[in-house]
């Protein structure tokens, strides 16, 4: 089979980003405009802000990704664009977007799940990565344990019943003061706290030994705070988010060993912004190696939202025939394996 | 000179295509589904209708705001898309002077109105010498009130339309003390073909921009935006 070149376009949240992937596993350009500084100022995204910022750069980014891949539209063979989940307004202008020059050009248009433009990061640095695998998909929005059967098919093993982990770390951040976004800012202040100094719940979902639960962590985090402050102590901001973090890890870790152990697969990979905490990543791979578990981790850039992702996602739709219409909608709720 | 013109502002989905003096196509959608899902379905049937050849495309007219912000956006996402893969400019239009424009040649003095909730409108005040359209009020954002007093101020019969003049029709009939008129169905929303043809002449006086460029013009800035100024302006007076 020759060459495919993909055009990825991912706008779901507060990154506007493009990126030109070769044979879902080749990225020959990776271009993101991140919003962060200006919803830092708001404490988290704002939706209406994201998208206002989107039309503003989607042009510039996609003519980056093809100038940084020395392509040109002419050399694309489809084009991939995220469509759910996420923000709806954001969603709408990357998808609005790719439409257009699909429409204008006649190059395949392809609709990616976010989820499994995560999942595919992976791909992208272990060229040897071939379903099936057990994956966790930690971000600002989103908690899954994927098993993944095939390109395109997943079976959702466990998924958060309230919080996504990112947003606990969100929350936890502002309530120690570190501010946003929290997950970055307690993976630093957490290295000099201790993880032991104090016991904060490992929730368990009842009826799912795989789903997640991060509310009441959360819940547990304030109170202690809150606790602190009747007795006039002061509480030590790093062993909080220390603690935290660790009940955080602890739970992702044996509830991704627990889908590892029941299926007999010896493949395991992260994803989403979460898989970029550096506890994380040496937790599961002490896990992974006690069990003899082959590891994949994405290097940060691409677990951050990141359009190279939704190319390489994007190529095994459009090898397995998966072409959307002109009528693709953003769907701000999309499930993993629905199309 | 061929123009594509888009208008998704509003209610209404509209694709209208233009080649020299000719209007080739026009097709404006008054239906429930959303612009996501009609715009590029139409524009992908008209095109195959008079089929045109995208590369003989000049400019990209698109309905710039203000309107309904999602809206605004898939327009300007879709005029984007398009100025980008086939290198040609944007123009960008008004949407409320093209809205006037839909009554191009009238002696009365035409208000255009778009429901921005709460009972709020964007509108403006228009009226012509032939086909020339004068701006008596620029684009901006009014308690429906505010323009009554407005039109009433200026003592001129007037032609209201757009999803404004429907929703505050009660409004509208009790406060105006001058001669009025609602605009009948066929002219009373946006139209792409309004949207292109002041585009032509926005072209013709070389007014376009780089599709890499253009953004909506929304009018307001966003609730966040304004919860935020308002509190810096607080603790800024204390």
């Amino acid at each position: 089979m020759s060459d495919k070149l993909i055009l990825a376009i991912e706008s779901s949240c507060d990154e506007t980003a493009a990126a030109v992937v070769k044979n879902g596993r080749e990225v020959l350009s990776n271009i993101i405009s991140s919003q962060i500084d200006l919803h830092t100022l708001y404490g988290g995204v704002v939706p209406e802000i994201a998208s206002r910022k989107h039309i503003e750069k989607i042009n510039q980014v996609i003519e980056e990704a093809l100038k940084t891949a020395s392509v040109t539209l002419k050399d694309i063979d489809a084009i991939a664009v995220t469509y759910g989940p996420g923000l709806v307004g954001a969603l709408l202008v990357g998808v609005s977007a790719a439409k257009a020059i699909s429409f204008a050009t006649k190059i395949p248009l392809v609709g990616v799940h976010h989820i499994e433009g995560h999942i595919s990061a992976n791909y992208i640095e272990n060229k040897e990565l071939e379903p099936p695998f057990i994956c966790l998909v930690a971000s600002g929005g989103h908690s899954h344990l994927v098993k993944v059967l095939d390109y395109g098919k997943y079976e959702i093993l466990g998924r958060t019943r309230d919080d996504a982990a990112g947003e606990a770390f969100d929350k936890v951040a502002r309530a120690i003061g570190l501010g946003y976004p929290g997950g970055p800012k307690i993976d630093k202040v957490s290295k000099e706290g201790n993880p032991d100094a104090i016991q904060f719940p490992r929730a368990k979902v009842e009826g799912s030994v795989y789903d997640f639960s991060f509310s009441g962590l959360k819940s547990a985090v304030l109170n202690y705070l809150n606790g602190c402050e009747m007795k006039h102590i002061e509480y030590d901001q790093k062993d909080v988010a220390a603690s935290f973090q660790k009940a955080v890890v602890d739970v992702l870790v044996e509830h991704s060993m627990t889908a590892l152990e029941e299926s007999g697969l010896k493949k395991f990979a992260i994803a989403g912004g979460v898989a970029s905490n550096s506890a994380l990543r040496a937790a599961m791979e002490k896990a992974c190696a006690e069990r003899q578990v082959e590891f994949y981790r994405p290097s940060p850039i691409l677990c951050t939202d990141n359009a190279a992702m939704i190319g390489a996602a994007g190529y095994y739709e459009f090898i397995n025939g998966n072409i959307s219409g002109y009528d693709l909608n953003a769907i701000p709720n999309l499930k993993l394996g629905e199309r | 000179m061929n123009i594509l013109a888009i208008e998704s502002s509003g209610l209404t989905a509209g694709i209208a295509v233009f080649k020299d003096e000719t209007m080739v196509a026009e097709v404006d959608v008054n239906y429930k589904k959303t612009h996501s899902q009609t715009l590029v379905p139409i524009m992908d049937e008209v095109t195959k209708m008079i089929e045109l050849d995208l590369t003989t495309l000049d400019a990209i007219a698109v309905s710039k705001g203000p309107g309904s912000y999602t809206g605004l956006r898939i327009g300007s996402a879709t005029a984007k898309g398009m100025g980008l893969a086939l290198n040609i400019p944007i123009i960008e239009v008004p949407t409320l002077n093209a809205m006037a424009y839909n009554f191009v040649g009238t002696d009365s003095l035409v208000c255009p109105m778009m429901d921005a909730k709460r009972t709020e409108v964007f509108t403006g005040l228009f009226d012509f010498d032939n086909e020339k359209e004068n701006v008596i009020l620029e684009s901006t954002a009014l308690p429906v009130n505010e323009i009554v007093e407005k039109i009433n101020s200026l003592g001129r019969k007037v032609i209201l339309l757009g999803d404004g003049a429907v929703n505050y029709k009660e409004i509208l009939e009790a406060g105006l003390k001058v001669p009025f008129m609602f605009a009948p169905a066929n002219r009373m929303m946006q139209s792409a073909g309004s949207v292109g043809e002041l585009g032509r002449f926005l072209f013709k006086e070389g007014k376009s921009v780089n599709a890499r460029d253009h953004v909506p013009e929304y009018l307001k800035v966003s609730q966040a935006e304004r919860e935020r100024n308002e509190a810096m302006e607080k603790t800024g007076g204390n």
